[in-house]
């Protein structure tokens, strides 16, 4: 078989697929139990950190906890 | 040690530049190694003057003038694209108006490509850079990436576009539309947007939130997916190194095939998703609340990217292109309704409870007519992709009607919102210097949609109608030359609407000058309605 033919019978069937399952799969675990506290953080994101860059998860990585560090 | 590098970099360009421009075979090609040339020896004295200077430290707060660059530009670009539209209408409505001592670079057929592009690459381009760059430090809460690297974005977007559009007028083009410019334009381009990638996933892996906000998920996708379309759909060798004429490596349908993927998935990607990125960040924003669903919003997101790349051949109904894929195209296109809707309704469900805001906040008012002219025209594109419409609508002015209720409908009405919410931000002001301006340039700008859509429907199913038109004996009734006629006071109508969204825009860009400048005005915003 040519390419274009094999390329064809893989990219409608497993492939076709493969992506149907993957967007299924994308919806299943927008509604997993517990994701709504996640999903109400996620979508207050843009009333945070307006002025300044923050660090609201990861303190001990992220730098202005040291620019607090070196504040008198 | 970097700047050594620089400078050879831009001394090798300037040089080559320099050579082109001896060496060149056509005008465009010889005027835009000028323009590099030129640029690139500034850029060489600037480097060569800052070496050995002491590196200064980075800022630790936001890298906001690149955005305020990006707002100026934004709307002086769209003034610039909104007044060639207004000239090119008139064109088609008054021939004369193609001036003999302007021939041949005034005519409609050189300043269409310069309007199309001035409008969607410059304006909403620039509204894209400048907006994802404000929206992805606010939600990364991070800095920008790369330290200048911005700039160069900035500026080196800017300088694509002012090599693309000098370009058309002196007749270099390679004939896609909306992918007019040509190779080396083209190569300019591949490098400035690897560059934008670069600062955008740059600051996403330094974000301090733990999540990535929904905008940036379509904002990420804009870029990666233009930089996608833009190599596919270039690809073509040069007829020489000193001149802009290239060949295009595909031919025949599979060129056609490869351009409708581009230019469509150019719709779905850089005026759809780029745009639903701002529209996630600002109307929350400006009506003060969440958006109205998360959920609806990461659905909303994986269905729109995974449908719409499959949309593009509904543009080649009736032609070459195998039945089959046609048939996908429309398919799809139908399908895709679905998920704009989702979008349009999580938008305008975000102001559930805020709703009165409506009557006093002019700004979301332009957010949510920008997502009104979203829902209608994402109805209008699938119902127009099936193929028995499309036999009536395609090569007719309802596609022009189409496309523009929905550039100046969503992209330039979310557009306009986005710059009267960054101005007074970014300067430190209140608010806008005039909140009665912005009313009038919503109403202006409203009623201009409506004037072009009403005029753009009424011609282009009448020429549709008049060409398939047959007698008793299977003649057509009409010769092309009557339907021109028969257009003409649609197009006189189309003008109109456009000169109210320009002015609409004039009063817009007045309106920033004097934010910018003096400050704000009014104390309360007006239309407070009376007790």
């Amino acid at each position: 078989m040519d390419t274009y033919s094999i390329l064809r019978e893989i990219a409608d069937s497993w492939v076709l697929l493969a992506m149907f399952l993957f967007f299924v799969g994308v919806v299943v675990w927008v509604f997993r139990p517990g994701s709504r506290p996640v999903h109400q953080d996620i979508a207050d994101i843009p009333f945070r950190n307006d002025d300044t860059p923050g660090c609201a998860n990861n303190c001990a990585s992220c730098m202005c906890s040291k620019i607090k560090e070196l504040q008198p | 040690m970097g700047n050594y590098f620089k400078l050879i970099a831009l001394g090798c360009t300037a040089l080559f530049a320099a050579i082109a421009a001896n060496w060149g075979r056509d005008p465009a090609y010889i005027l835009h190694a000028m323009i590099i040339l030129g640029v690139s020896g500034y850029m060489f004295i600037r480097v060569l003057r800052s070496i050995d200077e002491p590196v200064k430290a980075t800022p630790h707060g936001y890298m906001d003038d690149v955005v305020r660059a990006g707002v100026i530009a934004t709307g002086l670009w769209g003034v610039v694209g909104f007044l060639v539209g207004v000239v090119i209408a008139f064109q088609l409505a008054f021939p004369a108006l193609n001036f003999e001592v302007l021939q041949p670079y005034g005519n409609f057929g050189r300043l269409r490509p310069l309007h199309t592009s001035a409008v969607i690459f410059a304006f909403g381009g620039n509204a894209l850079i400048m907006s994802s760059f404000y929206i992805v430090q606010r939600t990364c809460g991070a800095r920008l990436w790369g330290g200048n690297l911005a700039w160069f974005v900035f500026w080196g977007y800017n300088l694509f576009i002012v090599l693309a559009a000098t370009g058309y007028l002196l007749g270099a083009t390679q004939s896609k539309e909306y992918a007019e410019p040509e190779w080396y334009v083209d190569l300019w381009l591949t490098i400035v947007w690897v560059a934008f990638l670069l600062v955008y996933l740059g600051t996403i892996f330094k974000r301090t939130e733990k999540h990535i906000y929904v905008a940036n998920w379509f904002l990420l996708s804009f870029i990666i997916t233009v930089a996608m379309l833009h190599i596919v759909n270039n690809i073509s060798i040069p007829v020489s190194i000193w001149g802009s004429k290239s060949v295009q490596i595909f031919g025949g349908v599979q060129d056609a095939m490869t351009q409708w993927w581009y230019g469509h998935n150019a719709v779905g990607f850089f005026l759809t998703a780029g745009f639903l990125g701002m529209m996630y960040y600002f109307v929350p924003k400006q009506a003060g609340r969440p958006v109205y669903s998360y959920k609806l919003s990461i659905i909303h997101f994986w269905a729109l990217i995974f449908l719409y790349i499959w949309a593009g051949p509904h543009h080649l109904h009736y032609t070459a292109l195998p039945d089959w894929a046609s048939t996908l195209g429309m398919v799809f296109s139908i399908i895709l309704w679905m998920p704009s809707w989702g979008g349009m309704i999580n938008g305008l469900m975000t102001l559930q409870g805020a709703w009165d805001k409506l009557r006093t906040d002019p700004v979301l008012r332009m957010f949510v007519i920008s997502l009104a002219f979203y829902g209608m025209s994402t109805f209008e594109g699938p119902m127009m992709s099936i193929r028995a419409v499309n036999s009536l609508s395609h090569y007719t002015d309802w596609t022009i009607g189409h496309v523009h209720s929905g550039a100046l409908g969503w992209n330039g009405m979310i557009t306009f919102g986005a710059l009267y919410f960054l101005t007074p931000k970014l300067w430190g002001r209140a608010q806008m210097h005039s909140m009665s301006a912005i009313n009038w340039h919503f109403w202006l700008a409203t009623i201009g949609i409506i004037l072009y859509a009403a005029s753009m429907w009424v011609t282009g199913i009448m020429e549709g109608l008049m060409w398939r038109e047959v007698d008793a004996n299977g003649f057509l009734v009409n010769s092309f030359a009557d339907t021109v006629s028969a257009k003409f006071p649609m197009y006189v109508v189309r003008g109109l609407g456009g000169v109210l969204y320009l002015t609409g825009a004039l009063i817009m860009v007045w309106n920033m000058f004097m934010t910018i400048w003096g400050g704000a005005r009014v104390a309360a915003p007006v239309g407070i309605p009376a007790e």
